[in-house]
């Protein structure tokens, strides 16, 4: 029986990647823990051991291919005894969808599936195989169980909107329940017509919904030929849009925004800074900077207000006990959000240099995984660049951010009468369906009392 | 240097050894440990050893019964020994047949005891244990001994024994547990069973027909406590007709051991007390899960109220320590636990899985009427806040039951009203056992009534009473 070579999940995260190069040619013979070829993602390249022996029938997937869905066919090993040339390639029949974001135990590894012994049919290999689209606009049938549509029915929920994750994508019972309780994963929009996709051997399954977006020709279209250059995307920017268009689309966001007085906050930090320890070449031990503040005085707040300290799951809310804090970095192509672990424990000092460090190596692209995922809320300052104002999209698990603008003297009335004060606009977004608006108040409320006292970050 | 694994399963029985085999087919270097036999309890004193009994005295039954069918057997009879000796070879072949699945799919099978000494290594001390003080099956051919083995993945299947109760002690001679019960070397006139879960009425059936007297005395308000009330209450009138004395909402506070018999002393729970003198008592109380002597405590596995802690899939709370079967939780079934190591080893695979539904899992009873249901019980489903609709169908209005001579027999379906799910299925009757997997598979691919409704169940068969009920469920029986 031939074994499938499918497309190693390297992270939990990954949905696709380069398969860089085969270090095995057709033909070759292979033992159980041979390298057999090189797997390369946006953060790292893996070498890709074989866990069956046998000999390498068939490469699916070329040297330099860009792009394989995790649990494609990339290869084909025929079995002791098998005729090598006889393999044909068979269309994955069952493909599991990608594992979601935060899915655990996923073992780095070949992924192997049996495939079903087949004679070799003229042009089968070129065929698209079958997946689970059971899209209603592609004219397919809709695979579900008879209690699902029954429930869906009832409910008036379009099953057609719903990615199934019953066996081969069917759509069962607890997706329609899902659906229901809002926020089930709604299925991936129709492809467009576009010629290099229905050249596709094998389309994804797409687990993250995709915006209905005019093709790229149709885009390029739109301009002159010779008026642009076009840069491949890099593997920050995909996860970016993914990442954002995944929180933009699924996460109802919700705004409050409040001016706080900084002039008591700016006296403190020249104060702290001004009594730090120098060592021998006269370097100061930190230099706290405002947005370190800010940072402390977020951790805080979402102490003081613990409702709003949580993530949205499906099934329940997760309340975290400390308020991990992810800072926005922007770096050369992109941006990445170190966190910083339980932050209302740390002093301003060692916020100060744990940021300084995370900074330095966000810049070098050496943080790793473990720094920058997870999280339970995030800063993203723009006052550097003197913008007032503006509005964070959700970062999931995140359940909120904030949006820090400049610190700016402005006019405010004090005492019925005109006077000025140093003011800084700050907007909290959170994510409805964990926060809500009075809470999200509450939360942002509790944030200015402590920018406005800020004696109390030292406590 | 120890042997290295990528899974070492602790236990042979039937979550362990398919485990082990479907880690093999997923490209995993597996061993599996095992101080006693494989096949576990399930194939050596458990599930197929009784089988084979209860096969013995259903061919019985109808030797006694022959003349109803127009046929003579002369004068019934049966050689214990030889019946005893059926049983002990039909487990023996099927443990031998375990040995060639594991050795075909290249899993490798350390005899001896197993105990986790650190995350990813265990050690196995030479196998002591040994069945009613039988000599120690020797170790397979092939199997690897005592020593230290590591392995990433840990998962431990180590099943469960006879609940014991103070003071009920078993004593191999006069109490007895299933072990005992099993293999007797005389026929006992008179036999007391306490529990009437699937194992104390199995035996309690299996003593009667070949012709014991038999108590059962239950400490529940019904007997089958697990199953659907009315199901439980149609077994006790049959058990009642065949001349099993049942004694249900009642206690044995202690026992008194003669030279070759017992007395019981029984509290019927409103204060009164008898006194019921047996050659044997079987105590059948239920299982508890083997957790002691592995090194889980001492590893941090969380284990509440005797059984480990899992997400579902198999998982503990500490990484490379898996739990499946019977020290994982009810219902402690061998499908149960073969299904359980399934989803457990594809996880650790990275594959698609889901948490089993525990509610969907289907539990068999084999005495005369046999017993089967899957899903919630009329009560649960009420509990549940299910609005129900209900089916039943008894055997008389079937054809083919009344060809066999086997007209008694209900099938109950519960359906919710709203949506159509099936809830649940409970039958009693001739071969509900094997029936019972049309309604599994239903539930399974979440068929409603209408799916049921609309299947074509063959004539004629004992499985139209199933769709009858769902009929009748919804005011549409027709051979009632």
């Amino acid at each position: 029986m031939p074994t499938n070579i499918l497309m190693p999940a390297l992270s939990p995260t990954m949905e696709k990647g380069n398969l860089a190069r085969w270090l095995k040619k057709e033909g070759d013979a292979i033992k159980a823990g041979d390298i057999i070829a090189e797997i390369e993602t946006d953060k790292a390249t893996m070498e890709v051991e074989a866990v069956d022996e046998g000999t390498l029938a068939k490469i699916v997937v070329p040297d330099g291919t860009a792009d394989v869905a995790v649990n494609d066919v990339i290869g084909v090993i025929a079995g002791e005894g098998e005729d090598a040339g006889s393999v044909t390639t068979a269309p994955a029949a069952s493909k599991a969808p990608a594992p979601a974001a935060g899915d655990l135990a996923v073992p780095v590894g070949l992924q192997y599936e049996r495939a079903p012994k087949m004679e070799p049919v003229a042009g089968q290999a070129a065929k698209p195989a079958a997946v689970n689209g059971h899209d209603k606009a592609e004219g397919g049938r809709v695979f579900s169980s008879p209690l699902a549509r029954r429930i869906a029915k009832e409910s008036g929920i379009d099953l057609g909107a719903i990615q199934g994750s019953g066996p081969h994508g069917r759509v069962v019972e607890r997706d329609v329940k899902a659906a229901m309780a809002g926020g089930g994963a709604a299925k991936a929009a129709p492809k467009a017509a576009d010629a290099s996709q229905v050249q596709a051997p094998a389309a994804t399954p797409a687990p993250a919904p995709k915006p209905v977006a005019a093709s790229d020709e149709t885009v390029k279209k739109m301009f002159a030929a010779g008026s642009f250059t076009e840069v491949p995307h890099d593997g920050m920017r995909k996860t970016i849009a993914r990442r954002l268009v995944e929180a933009k689309q699924t996460i109802p966001h919700f705004y409050v925004t409040v001016d706080c007085e900084l002039d008591a906050l700016l006296a403190l930090r020249e104060q702290i800074n001004a009594a730090a320890p120098k060592d021998k070449d006269g370097k100061p031990g930190y230099k706290v900077s405002v947005n370190d503040m800010v940072i402390k005085a977020m951790a805080l707040a979402l102490q003081r207000v613990p409702e709003a300290n949580v993530t949205w799951t499906e099934a329940t809310m997760l309340k975290h006990k400390h308020a991990d804090i992810g800072v926005a970095v922007s770096i050369p192509g992109g941006l990445i959000t170190p966190i910083i672990r339980a932050a209302e424990t740390k002093t301003l000092s060692v916020i100060s240099n744990e940021m300084k460090d995370y900074a330095a190596r966000a810049r070098a692209k050496k943080l790793k995984p473990e720094e920058y995922q997870g999280g339970t809320c995030a800063v993203s300052n723009l006052g550097m660049f003197g913008v007032k104002n503006f509005q964070a999209i959700v970062n999931p698990p995140h359940a909120t951010i904030l949006a820090v603008g400049a610190g700016e003297k402005r006019v405010v009335v004090k005492k019925d009468a005109p006077a000025i004060a140093t003011i800084m606009s700050v907007t909290l977004s959170t994510d409805h369906r964990a926060v809500d608006g009075a809470l999200g108040a509450e939360l942002i409320a509790a944030f200015k009392t402590l920018i406005e006292h800020p004696m109390s970050l030292l406590v | 240097m120890a042997d290295s694994y990528d899974v070492i399963i602790i236990g042979a029985g039937p979550g362990g050894y398919v485990t082990a085999i479907r880690a093999a087919q997923l490209g995993f270097k597996t061993a599996v440990v095992d101080r006693e036999h494989l096949g576990g309890i399930c194939l050596n004193w458990g599930c197929i050893p009784t089988k084979a009994l209860l096969r013995s005295a259903d061919i019985y039954h109808g030797m006694l019964h022959a003349e109803s069918y127009g046929l003579s057997a002369g004068t019934p009879g049966f050689d214990l020994g030889k019946v005893v000796g059926r049983s002990r070879g039909v487990s023996n072949q099927l443990a031998t047949g375990v040995g060639f699945l594991l050795k075909k799919n290249k899993v490798d099978v350390i005899w001896g005891e197993a105990s986790i000494t650190k995350l990813g290594e265990i050690a196995v001390k030479p196998a002591t244990k040994s069945a009613l003080g039988r000599p120690p099956i020797p170790a397979p051919k092939g199997a690897l001994g005592p020593g230290s083995y590591t392995a990433k993945n840990i998962i431990v299947a180590t099943g469960a024994r006879p609940r014991v109760l103070p003071g009920l002690e078993p004593d191999g001679k006069l109490i007895w547990t299933y072990y005992e019960a099993m293999v007797p070397e005389t026929m006992p006139k008179t036999l007391l069973v306490m529990g009437s879960g699937a194992i104390g009425v199995e035996f309690a059936y299996f003593y009667r027909t070949m012709g014991a007297e038999v108590t059962i005395v239950e400490v529940l308000p019904q007997i089958l406590p697990v199953e659907d009330a009315e199901i439980a209450a149609h077994a006790r009138k049959r058990f009642e007709k065949m001349g099993i004395k049942v004694i249900t909402g009642a206690k044995v506070t202690g026992v008194e051991k003669g030279e070759s018999s017992i007395t019981a002393t029984i509290d019927d729970g409103k204060g009164g007390l008898s006194k019921i003198t047996a050659d044997r008592l079987i105590s059948a109380v239920g299982v508890v899960g083997n957790i002691d002597n592995l090194g889980l405590e001492k590893l941090g596995v969380k284990i509440e109220r005797g059984i480990v802690a899992t997400d579902g899939k198999g998982a503990t709370n500490v990484p490379g320590i898996y739990a499946i079967g019977d020290i994982a939780g009810a219902p402690m079934l061998a499908h149960k636990a073969e299904h359980e190591g399934v989803i457990c080893i594809e996880t650790i695979k990275g594959l698609h899985t889901h948490a089993l539904d525990r509610a969907m899992i289907p539990g068999c009873t084999y005495c005369n009427p046999q017993i089967a249901s899957v899903g919630l019980t009329e009560a649960k489903a009420k509990e549940a806040g299910h609005e129900l609709k209900i089916g039943r169908f008894n055997f008389i209005g079937n054809g083919k039951a009344i060809a066999l001579g086997e007209p008694e027999g209900l099938v109950k379906t519960i359906f919710d009203a709203k949506t159509g799910q099936l809830l649940g299925a409970h039958m009693i009757g001739a071969e509900v056992t094997e029936l019972i997997q049309g309604f599994v598979v239903a539930m399974n691919c979440e068929t409603t009534e209408e799916e049921l409704i609309h299947a074509v169940f063959p004539h004629p068969t004992l499985s139209e009473t199933m769709h009858e009920s769902v009929l009748d469920a919804y005011g549409r029986v027709v051979h009632m």
